[in-house]
């Protein structure tokens, strides 16, 4: 592990930091970078880093330091970089609250609970698994449903298994990752089964987790039953229509002691929902101006705690910009105002930011709701006398689309309000 | 006569588009055709994934006197796929000592199959 | 895979070990511990005996205690010529003395039972009138204004309601554990993991054969719950059935904290309370029970029959509440006997009594039965000293989070156990969980039961590897011993070593 642990506490910060993810510490270097002295990332777990070190496997930095990286690796470099340029990581330790005046609540296994003072805060707590309530799944409550991440922790950090013969729900890319990952611990994985007609992890995933070892994907099927009293024993699944409800009638039961469920993320927003931030309830993070800033000012935020990345990559990238206007107006300056809301139509899922400048240049993220080829992505006013296409030759939602929008692409463009719609051609 | 034409399939990574990519091949293996491909990233795919599949592995081994059990680690070059899971097994009961820095050789070759064991984190004595 | 007990035991936490020589003769044996075990254990330790209660599961109302609908009834639900409707009103006025003696949370929020048609008015007369001749206070017709002052959320189509303040919300379990702990340290022999294997009876005296060896008791207490009709035959008492009814229980998500304040019935049906919306004590909505017999004492399962049921059933009179922010779901089994009404009395077996049948109201009726039950001993001749050793009340556990910040620099600068958050979604401390641990906590959902961790959005993704730890450190016993529930509920296994086994993969 890198040895974080600062000296002592300072009294006053420029930027305060919550998670200690790659979001968090590439907001922190990027404080720094901008000017701001004193920098803290408070992290829960014993090192910094998130959820990339349990990721063990490589697929990550091809964007932001050009090479392959494993989970651990990526981790390691960005707590090196914030370290390296002189940021406080305080690990063990939890921001409890951030208090009107923007003093910070924090708990430390080092330090008790103390309040520091922040100039301003960054948000980067990352997400949580949707469970298994989520989407109900009937049946008996036994020990062995969990979800993958949670699998993912005891089989790569624990060392231990989750079971002996797993099935798995969901086809995102945790789940993919965890039936390879298991399957080389001498785990059986008896199939991954996906209640839409198509996959929801990369394709990349799809061959080297599924099919390289003969793991069978069942596309339009779910599971509609847990047995087992003290420990799961065997799964029902059955077909769905194009409803997307099961036929029972072509149900049949997988013999399994483990399920483990990979149905997506939710931004964790324990402290944006304390603080009364405004949440976009499409993305459950908070809304968020083109500099990340939350509706509290001075309050920034970035990464998954904002809205579900695909990669790590487009973390880095985003929180490099929350982080750099966190360390401007910790030093009094604001970002400037943006003009322009943003709104998600047609096949848009969500896009963030929520607004943005017609002055600048700006990356928007956003997701379609369902598979599309050959498709245009249209920003249009709400008059319609504006609209400006591009055209994307497929589209997928769980594939992030960046949007570069910018003044030249909007150099005719007059109103206070735009929209996007993903359309066929 | 015309020779006996077999066709495998594949998967294309490269993109999510997953293109089904069909490998046509003759005797000894001869690739005659390659259909199914948008790209010619894809073309080139299949071909590797015919003639020579290989992959990257990643895995963890036990960690003797460190703040945690188990040390991630990872291949210094991809390996035959045929391969990945004789090496996960060979590894399985190998244990080293803390401390480990990045990218240290934690096991050499194992199974001759021309990649080193690389330590994917740093792990202090805990 | 056992949960730890023997480690507990040696730290004098839980009850001590099966006597394994001279066989002492116990006053009093308690089969079951659920709520109405519980709460007769800990009435029994007021006096001078030795009382034993007996638990299948490896911990205190992990039966139908813990799937309960945490309601304290109002007083007027059930009719005033039944048992139960006698001891529902008087186990009702109990509650406050209780929780103030242990502790556990308790709120009289109240409750609205909903006319939505003029057909519907008739029926909340009568439980009007049934509840006054009861004595129940402060029961009030509202008007339509009046009940959409008060929830605003509920649906406009509402002509009336019957509100009754007295009803009120606690957890079934905190209830349950703080009843059992008060009761271990009173004296209460308290055997988990447990079950009775046979009963008989000599000269006067039971012989209890159990899992854990034989005990002998001149009382045997059936509060067996769903298994009271095994426990029953095995004395060679009167047959007595046992009718397994389901409900399911649909928690939400604490977004909708506030969304509703007082405990909403449907107007009754002749066969039915109907399908509530229930602000738990913690805050969160709930929403059930459905109520289907079932034949497997054991089946626990829920379905999407009932989950349709119940959303259809409340968004009638609900419209904001619907299945999205489902984040746990569970059923229980209330266990009826023929007639609907609570068994409770002794047999023709001398020395074995029953408290059986207890189904809704239950949990409200519990701190009652239990005084009835000593009545009932007392009439059959055991005799009752009172101890003047009694403690009533119980150390009050740390809630960290609802602590001022003052309290909070405090308590971490004395306790470095609580310099760590280990329960994101309900903000519990590793010293919260730590106490739990020492309190009798030896699983997961002994843990999650008494302190909330787990219990949460994440349901447990996050904490449960920490509480693992916890408990595997606490109880000495490896990462992998550890346990959701006891029994086979294991959570994760040791990973495969060797090679061997790797051949045929290859």
């Amino acid at each position: 592990m890198i040895s974080s642990k600062p000296a002592h506490l300072q009294g006053v910060y420029d930027v305060v930091v919550a998670g200690g993810g790659p979001a968090g510490l590439g907001a922190a270097l990027a404080a720094r970078e901008a000017g701001a002295e004193r920098v803290l990332v408070v992290d829960r777990e014993k090192e910094a880093g998130g959820i990339l070190l349990q990721c063990i496997h490589a697929g990550f930095g091809l964007h932001h330091f050009k090479e392959e990286l494993t989970g651990p690796e990526y981790a390691g470099r960005v707590l090196r970089e914030a370290l390296e340029h002189g940021v406080d990581v305080l690990s063990d330790a939890y921001a409890l609250d951030v208090l009107p005046d923007k003093r910070i609540k924090l708990m430390s296994a080092e330090h008790g609970v103390t309040l520091i003072e922040a100039r301003a805060a960054v948000l980067s707590m990352g997400a949580r698994e949707r469970t298994r309530a989520a989407i109900r799944i009937p049946g008996a409550r036994p020990a062995g449903v969990l979800t993958a991440g949670f699998a993912q922790r005891l089989v790569n950090l624990q060392g231990c298994l989750p079971g002996r013969r797993v099935a798995i729900l969901g086809s995102g890319d945790i789940g993919l990752i965890m039936a390879r990952r298991l399957t080389l611990e001498g785990v059986e994985v008896v199939g991954v089964f996906e209640l839409m007609p198509y996959a929801n992890g990369l394709n990349r995933n799809i061959v080297q987790c599924l099919r390289d070892f003969d793991i069978p994907l069942h596309l339009s099927t779910t599971v509609v039953q847990v047995h087992g009293r003290e420990r799961v024993e065997k799964v029902t699944v059955a077909p769905v229509d194009d409803h997307l409800k099961p036929v029972l009638s072509k149900a049949w039961d997988v013999p399994c002691d483990t399920l483990l469920v990979s149905i997506g993320l939710i931004p964790e927003n324990e402290l944006s929902r304390q603080m009364n931030l405004r949440l976009d309830p499409v993305t459950n993070g908070p809304v968020v101006n083109s500099a990340m800033e939350t509706s509290r000012d001075g309050v920034f935020a970035c990464g998954n705690v904002v809205h579900i990345h695909d990669l790590v990559d487009f973390v880095s990238a985003e929180a490099g910009l929350a982080g750099r206007w966190a360390g401007l107006a910790a030093q009094g300056r604001r970002p400037p105002e943006d003009n322009v809301r943003l709104s998600a139509g047609e096949n848009v899922g969500y896009c963030v930011p929520h607004s943005l400048s017609t002055e600048r240049e700006h990356t928007v993220y956003l997701r379609v709701r369902k598979p599309m080829e050959q498709s245009v992505i249209r920003l249009s006013s709400s008059d319609g006398r504006f609209t400006v296409d591009k055209k994307v030759r497929y589209v997928f939602p769980a594939e992030m689309i960046n949007l570069k929008v910018g003044p030249r692409m909007l150099q005719n463009f007059h109103g206070d309000a735009l929209r996007i719609d993903v359309l066929p051609r | 006569m015309t020779p006996s034409i077999s066709t495998a399939n594949y998967l294309c990574i490269g993109c999510p588009l997953g293109c089904r990519l069909e490998v046509d091949t003759a005797e000894e293996d001869r690739i005659v055709e390659i259909r199914g491909f948008s790209c010619k990233r894809g073309k080139e795919y299949a071909a590797q994934e015919h003639i020579d599949p290989r992959r990257n592995v990643a895995l963890t081994v036990g960690l003797r006197g460190g703040a945690l059990p188990r040390l991630p680690v990872k291949t210094s070059a991809a390996v035959p796929k045929a391969r990945v899971l004789a090496l996960c097994a060979a590894l399985r009961d190998l244990v080293i000592d803390a401390p480990v820095r990045v990218g240290q050789v934690v096991a050499v070759n194992p199974l001759g199959l021309g990649a080193d064991i690389v330590a994917t984190r740093e792990m202090g004595v805990g | 895979m056992l949960c730890a007990r023997r480690s507990l035991r040696s730290r004098g936490l839980v009850a001590r070990p099966a006597p394994v020589t001279m066989p002492e003769l116990l006053d009093v044996v308690i089969i079951g511990g659920g709520v109405v075990g519980c709460a007769i254990a800990r009435e029994l330790t007021r006096y001078r005996l030795r009382v034993c209660l007996l638990e299948k599961e490896c911990d205190v109302g992990f039966g139908t205690s813990k799937a309960n609908s945490g309601i304290i009834h109002g007083g007027h639900h059930s009719d005033p010529r039944s048992v139960k409707g006698g001891l529902e009103w008087e186990g009702n006025q109990l509650w406050d003395a209780l929780a103030a003696d242990l502790g556990f949370g308790f709120k009289r929020i109240g409750e609205l039972t909903i006319a939505l048609s003029e057909a519907d008015l008739p029926v909340l007369e009568n439980l009007l009138s049934r509840g006054r001749a009861k004595g129940v206070t402060g029961l009030e017709m509202w008007t339509a204004e009046h009940v959409r002052a008060a929830e605003p959320n509920l649906s406009q189509d509402i002509i009336a309601a019957l509100h009754a303040p007295t009803t009120g919300v606690v957890n079934p379990y905190e209830a349950c554990f703080c009843l059992a702990e008060s009761a271990v340290r009173n004296g209460l022999d308290l055997r988990t993991e447990t079950t009775v294997l046979g009963l008989s009876l000599a000269d006067g005296i039971w012989a209890v054969d159990t899992s854990g060896g034989t005990l002998h008791t001149r009382f045997v207490l059936n509060a067996a719950g769903l298994f009271s009709g095994d426990i029953a035959a095995l004395a060679g008492a009167p047959a007595l059935a046992i009718h397994p009814r389901k409900g399911e229980e649909y928690l939400l998500d604490k977004r909708l904290q506030g969304h509703i304040t007082r405990v909403i019935f449907p107007c009754p049906s002749p066969v039915s309370k109907g399908i509530l919306v229930i602000p738990t004590y913690d805050g969160t909505l709930m929403v059930g029970p459905t109520a289907h017999s079932v034949e497997d004492p054991l089946d626990l399962t829920t379905s999407a029959a009932g989950s349709d049921e119940v959303f259809s059933s409340v968004q009638r009179f609900a419209p904001g509440i619907c299945p999205r922010d489902v984040i746990a779901q569970f059923a229980g089994l209330r266990a009826a006997a023929d007639g609907d009404d609570f068994v409770i009395g002794p047999t023709s077996q001398k020395g074995f009594i029953n408290i059986a049948g207890i189904q809704s109201p239950g949990l409200t009726a519990a701190p009652a039965i239990a005084l009835r039950v000593v009545g009932l001993l007392r009439d059959e001749g055991l005799g009752l000293a009172p101890r003047d050793d009694f403690a009533p009340g119980l150390p009050a556990p740390v809630h960290f989070m609802s602590l001022s910040t003052e309290a909070q620099i405090e308590l971490a600068e004395r306790d470095p156990r609580y310099r760590r958050m280990s329960c994101r979604c309900e903000f519990i401390t590793e010293g919260e969980i730590l106490d739990a641990i020492g309190r009798g906590a030896k699983t997961l959902d002994g843990i999650k039961f008494r302190t909330r961790a787990g219990m949460g959005r994440c349901q447990g993704g996050f904490c449960a590897a920490r509480c693992m730890e916890l408990l595997a450190r606490e109880l000495d016993i490896p990462f992998t011993d550890v346990t959701k529930r006891g029994g086979g509920s294991w959570v994760a296994i040791p990973r495969l070593t060797g090679v061997a086994q790797e051949a045929s993969h290859d």
